[in-house]
């Protein structure tokens, strides 16, 4: 079987992003960038079927500018087979980017795709549902566990009860949650590799998809600020503070 | 202008996420009905009834439904929403799954986790966990939009008299099934709607310990949550996960006891009223969101916490 895992180049989930002064956006200037913490346990699920001979191809697939291809390497040295770049300036909406995915899937025929339940810069939470969506695939979100037997995939999903179980038709979309799987950490021998496998760029205009926003951003905006608090010397202390000062206690 | 919101449920109970979200549909516009999909969900369609100022409840009962798989859940609601300006509904794990999939079928983009409403097409929702928040505005002729319940009060459940409608309308796609579900079972109150909230994180150490929280919690009637550290240590499941990419809680008391205040983890707590923090580490985070920091050991703390309370 073939998968394909698309990924998302994002700020690294250690920096703390703020609204530039004027709020005109996030002051991401010389900020670390990263693949996607969801979309390595994307790749790292792929590279497992592999490793168990239950896929054959692992095909890496971003959409972004060209510095993407950083993140398109990192997928290769953890141990996908190849890349696709879908190249564009332009920031993409993750309706856009489903519709970019669809023309690629259609493309590839891949018979599951593997993706991050959330991108941590903008937490929209959506394309991997958007492209079951438009594919008329079925979806396993937020998954905990996996579990392939002939055309059908079990996907154990993280929800707000507790676990839930589905069954679906392949080929079906799968997006990732943090217990799927602890993602490894690439070797040197594996990053030089990376550097040899293919590397394919394309773009909106050749996959003939409109990926236009729909959504104006007008400001982003620093949150509302906390007080400051203060450093209580005992549990007694403490216990008279939150009954007699915030009374939230009786 | 009419908008749609989809009741959160389980086939027996409306959630409590249903009614932060009509109070963010009423600060749309005042035209809304509600929409009511499961298998044998009569006594949720009648307490959907009772909610003020809703026009008609419509209601989808089929078997295809019950398990609110998101392939035909949202194959329906994309089919009932297209004669509406907006669509909402929670921003539960249930929401998410199926909503980006009614946005996807409409054509439309989808704007997740609003916190605030500007107009009937501009919203605030949180970026970057939180340290940013974002003033967007959709173009679209249909909005779809997701709520998070920590942004909006609860409307009033009772007192309304909408009008029940049948929707005979049965989008079994046939391409999923459910197998099961292993759900959590407590008596305390839900973590996101909770009064009072103590989580624990790594320095709990192991779940055992857990129980150190509980006692706490029994005597302050609170919900027990978790940082990310603590599930994945197996401490505790999944479903207690607060933080970016686990559950949002705004309660009145959120105590966060060796939890070091990871920016993930702070993004999904720090909108609560009080905050208090036990950690036996002084440069920890958290202390920076707390109004009451205890530099202790927890292992100290809490049993004198619980037979102080
Ligand atoms: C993609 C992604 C998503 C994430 N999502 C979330 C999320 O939703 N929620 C979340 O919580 N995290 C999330 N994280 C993880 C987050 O970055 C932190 O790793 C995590 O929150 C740390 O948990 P912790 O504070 O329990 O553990 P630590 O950071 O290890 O802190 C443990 C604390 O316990 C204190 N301590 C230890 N022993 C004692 C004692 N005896 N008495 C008192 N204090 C003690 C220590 O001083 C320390 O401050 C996410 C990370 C990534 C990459």
């Amino acid at each position: 079987m073939k998968v394909l895992v698309p990924i998302k180049r994002v700020v690294d989930y250690n920096v703390k992003v703020r609204a530039k002064s004027d709020e005109t956006g996030p002051d991401l200037a010389n900020v670390k960038m990263a693949i996607n913490p969801f979309c390595e346990i994307a790749v790292e699920e792929a590279v497992r079927l592999k490793e168990s001979e239950t896929a054959q191809e692992v095909i890496a697939v971003s959409i972004g500018s060209n510095a993407c291809q950083e993140q398109l390497r990192t997928a290769l040295a953890l141990g996908a087979d190849r890349a696709i770049l879908v190249e564009t300036e332009l920031e993409v909406e993750p309706l856009g980017v489903a519709k970019l995915l669809k023309a690629v899937v259609e493309k590839e025929q891949p018979d599951l795709i593997i993706l991050g339940k959330q991108a941590i810069d903008d937490d929209s939470n959506q394309t991997g549902q958007m492209l079951a969506s438009l594919l008329s695939y079925a979806q396993g979100t937020f998954a905990s566990e996996i579990k392939i037997e002939g055309d059908k995939i079990d996907v154990t999903r993280e929800v707000d009860g507790g676990l839930q179980t589905v069954s679906l038709n392949l080929p079906a979309v799968v997006t990732t949650d943090l217990r799927l799987n602890e993602p490894r950490y690439a070797s040197l021998p594996n990053i030089m590799k990376a550097k040899k496998k293919s590397l394919d760029t394309l773009t909106p205009e050749e996959l003939n998809v409109d990926a236009s926003p729909r959504i104006e951003t007008l400001k982003v905006s620093p949150p509302p600020e906390r007080a400051a608090g203060v450093i209580v010397e005992s549990v007694d202390e403490l216990v008279e503070k939150l009954k007699n000062e915030a009374k939230v206690i009786t | 202008m009419s908008i749609l919101v989809v009741v959160e449920h389980d086939n027996e109970e409306l959630k409590g996420a249903t009614l932060n979200t009509v109070t963010a549909a009423k600060e749309i516009g005042s035209e809304i009905d509600l929409l009511v999909a499961g298998f044998s969900c009569d006594s949720v369609a009648d307490q959907a009834c009772s909610i003020p100022g809703i026009g008609k409840v419509l209601v989808a009962n089929k078997e295809s439904y019950k398990n609110f798989l998101a392939e035909n859940i949202g194959t329906l609601v994309s089919e009932v929403g297209k004669g509406y300006s907006h669509i909402l509904a929670a921003a539960t794990s249930n929401g998410k799954n199926f909503m980006p999939r009614v946005a996807a079928l409409l054509d439309v983009s989808q704007v997740s986790e609003i916190i605030s409403v500007l107009s009937e097409d501009t919203f605030e929702r949180p970026i970057y966990a939180g340290n940013c928040i974002a003033t967007v505005k959709s173009s679209d002729p249909i909005k779809v939009i997701t709520v998070r319940a920590t942004g909006f009060d609860d409307c009033e459940v009772e007192g309304g008299s909408a009008t029940k409608e049948i929707v005979d309308l049965d989008s079994n796609l046939g391409i999923s099934s459910f197998v099961g579900e292993e759900l959590a079972e407590s008596d305390r109150p839900e973590l996101t709607s909770a009064d009072i909230v103590i989580s624990g994180g790594r320095g709990m150490q192991n779940g055992e310990n857990f129980s150190l929280l509980e006692g706490i919690a029994d005597k302050l009637g609170a919900a027990i949550g978790a940082s990310r550290a603590a599930v994945d240590s197996g401490f505790v499941p999944n479903d207690m996960q607060v933080g970016q990419t686990g559950k949002i809680v705004a309660p009145n008391l959120y105590i966060a006891v060796g939890i070091s205040g990871a920016i993930q983890h702070l993004a999904g707590m720090k909108d609560s009223k009080v905050i208090v923090a036990i950690n036996k580490d002084e440069e920890a985070p958290i202390f920076q969101v707390a109004d009451y920091g205890l530099v202790a050991d927890l292992f100290e703390a809490l049993p004198e916490l619980e037979s102080k309370l």
